[in-house]
């Protein structure tokens, strides 16, 4: 059986990759199981300087979802270069740095600053950063992030002057919040984006009615989990269906099931948020799920069955 | 998964839950992510460990929305998820110890107590005190008070530590009532986790030298490094 995926000339194991914001660095999941099983692991959201987060609520559950502002809190690009690397040297998965930003400087600075690093580690045989995923689409951040994910021409700014700070491999994540998500996608293949991962978390809203005020003090705040499923997975069809460059497929999936959707959608990996939370062991389950799944239904290889829905 | 042995309303809506495991070692003060069978709520509830004698696992809950609610439903013979023992937990500390609890945060002082050497027990309730009793073979000396605040029997400038589990607004006092005194005092912290290992930046804290995560750098702060004014649930 082969579960094997490329992205960009670089393999994956298999299709499962931790989302950005929910695995961390990857290494409190060590500890808990062999994350060297895992496709890919994409870090938490990096910006150029640390940030601190947002303060209040930062996190509420809702009807089969959840909903978090925690406002890219991160130690910033510089510390991540310098503690995170030294376990992510250690570690089999593709690594993609989740790239965030307020301003189109700050996400060229972060780019060349990952991009030079993973040069110097190349030259000395380690081994750096796999892969950068832009991230145009934090809705929990006032001054940027989702600001540049919304409209097409704005973003275009962002990708092409980000594609030019880097040669490496560069994912661009996309808001469902865009007003044209196709558009959008179609747009980073324009650019020379090498894939585009989607979706990020919908901006959504829970008011707190005895304190009459919203639960976060940002008012919105980004609803994911299984709650998003059925929309992501649409949304994920239809940009498949319109771009040549790889899809990494995402949005509340707990299950096997939920994985071989996203590839009959068009995925060519998924990525795994939320499930994280509810299942501290969700890499190690997922596979084992998706083996099972392909040995009772004879499948090979993925390539089987990815884009089937027409 | 887990063997529950027992699961009893022990008073009103507070609960005491017993279950069977092969239980690493764990320090007082650290606590589990707790979740039933069933995929709702989505996420695990973080819940100190009451008691822990060798295969013996306690947790004292109450039922505060619905992931307590549904926990309370199941009984001996069913099963339980745990991920832990995490967090950082009580420092082994010497000397002359008060520890002090407000409703249902006594929950991780009778373990506290069995670890430490013969404390002063503070335990204040709003209405009826439960499980005092299980206190009296631990303690120098136990302290139950009914309505008020238990913090007016405490002496602080008697003691060189104070460790405080309760509500906030508990905390918050104990710490003002210990500033300029040598009495170290540490506070179990509550906020709501995702993932309870440290992986999130959900349960973010701002400390005096800066952020800090509830579930892997406490629940258990140092009393003056918190910064009061930025807490919230
Ligand atoms: C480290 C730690 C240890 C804890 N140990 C215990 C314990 O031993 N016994 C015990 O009864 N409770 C303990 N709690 C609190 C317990 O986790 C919450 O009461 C529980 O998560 C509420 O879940 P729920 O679904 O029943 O309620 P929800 O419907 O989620 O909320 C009901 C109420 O509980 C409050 N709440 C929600 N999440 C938390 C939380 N993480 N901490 C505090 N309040 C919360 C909400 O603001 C609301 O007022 C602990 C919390 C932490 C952070
Ligand atoms: C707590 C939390 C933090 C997140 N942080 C980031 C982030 O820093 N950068 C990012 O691109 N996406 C972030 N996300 C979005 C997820 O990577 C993912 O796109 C989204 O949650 C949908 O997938 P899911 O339903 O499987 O969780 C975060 C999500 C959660 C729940
Ligand atoms: S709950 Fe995830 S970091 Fe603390």
């Amino acid at each position: 059986m082969n579960l094997a995926c490329n992205i960009a000339g670089i393999p994956f194991r298999n299709p499962i990759v931790m989302a950005s914001g929910t695995f961390g660095f990857g290494q409190e999941y060590a500890r808990l199981y062999d994350i060297n099983q895992l496709g890919g692991i994409v870090s938490k959201g990096l910006t150029l300087n640390p940030r601190r987060g947002n303060t209040g609520t930062r996190i509420w559950e809702t009807a089969g979802g959840m909903m978090n502002s925690v406002g890219l809190e991160n130690p910033g690009i510089d510390a991540f270069l310098a503690e995170e690397m030294k376990f992510w040297e250690t570690i089999e998965p593709v690594r993609i740095a989740n790239l965030g930003g307020s301003s189109i400087e700050d996400y060229v600075l972060g780019a060349v600053k990952i991009t030079k690093d993973t040069g110097e580690r190349h030259n000395t045989h380690l081994r750096g950063v796999d892969m950068i995923e832009l991230n145009i689409s934090c809705p929990n951040v006032k001054e940027g992030g989702m600001a540049f994910g919304i409209k097409t021409e704005v973003a275009r700014e962002v990708i092409r002057e980000v594609r030019q700070a880097t040669s490496l491999p560069l994912a661009v994540k996309l808001s469902p919040n865009a007003e044209n998500i196709v558009d959008m996608a179609v747009m980073c293949e324009e650019e020379g984006a090498d894939a585009v991962s989607l979706v990020n978390t919908f901006s959504g809203m829970t008011i707190d009615i005895h304190q009459r005020r919203s639960v976060f003090s940002n008012l919105y705040a980004g609803l994911s989990g299984p709650a998003i499923k059925p929309i992501a997975l649409r949304m994920v069809h239809q940009v498949a269906r319109q771009v040549t460059i790889p899809v990494m497929g995402m949005g509340g999936i707990t299950s096997a099931s939920d994985i071989i959707e996203f590839i009959m959608a068009g995925a060519e990996v998924v990525q795994v948020g939320t499930y994280n939370f509810m299942n501290l062991r969700a890499g190690e389950n997922l596979l084992l799920g998706l083996h099972n799944f392909m040995e009772q239904e004879n499948i090979q290889s993925l390539d089987e069955i990815r884009g089937i829905i027409g | 998964m887990h063997t529950i042995l027992s699961n009893e309303r022990i008073y009103d809506n507070i609960c005491l839950m017993t279950v069977v495991g092969d239980f690493q070692a764990a320090r007082m003060g650290q606590f589990y992510m707790l979740r039933t069978s069933r995929d709702a709520p989505l996420l695990s509830r973080p819940i100190s460990i009451h008691n822990l004698e060798q295969d013996r696992m306690q947790f004292l809950y109450r039922i505060a929305g619905e992931g307590t609610r549904l926990m309370a439903e199941l009984r001996g013979g069913d099963s339980i998820k745990l991920a832990g023992p995490l967090g950082n937990g009580f420092p082994q500390v010497k000397g002359r110890i008060a520890l002090i609890g407000g409703g249902i945060g006594i929950a991780p002082l009778l373990y506290a107590a069995r670890q430490l050497d013969k404390p002063d027990v503070y335990l204040g309730f709003q209405k009826q005190p439960y499980l005092t009793e299980a206190f009296t073979p631990y303690a120098n000396q136990l302290t139950v008070q009914i309505g008020g605040s238990i913090l007016e029997e405490v002496n602080f400038s008697h003691y060189d530590y104070a460790i405080v589990c309760g509500p906030l607004g508990m905390l918050k006092e104990a710490a003002r009532m210990a500033e300029g005194l040598e009495t170290k005092v540490y506070v179990s912290l509550e906020k709501r986790m995702a993932c309870g290992v440290g992986a999130c930046y959900v349960c973010s804290v701002m400390n005096k030298n800066g952020n800090r995560k509830v579930c892997t750098d406490g629940p258990v702060f140092l009393a003056k490094e918190v910064e009061w004014h930025e807490l919230s649930l």
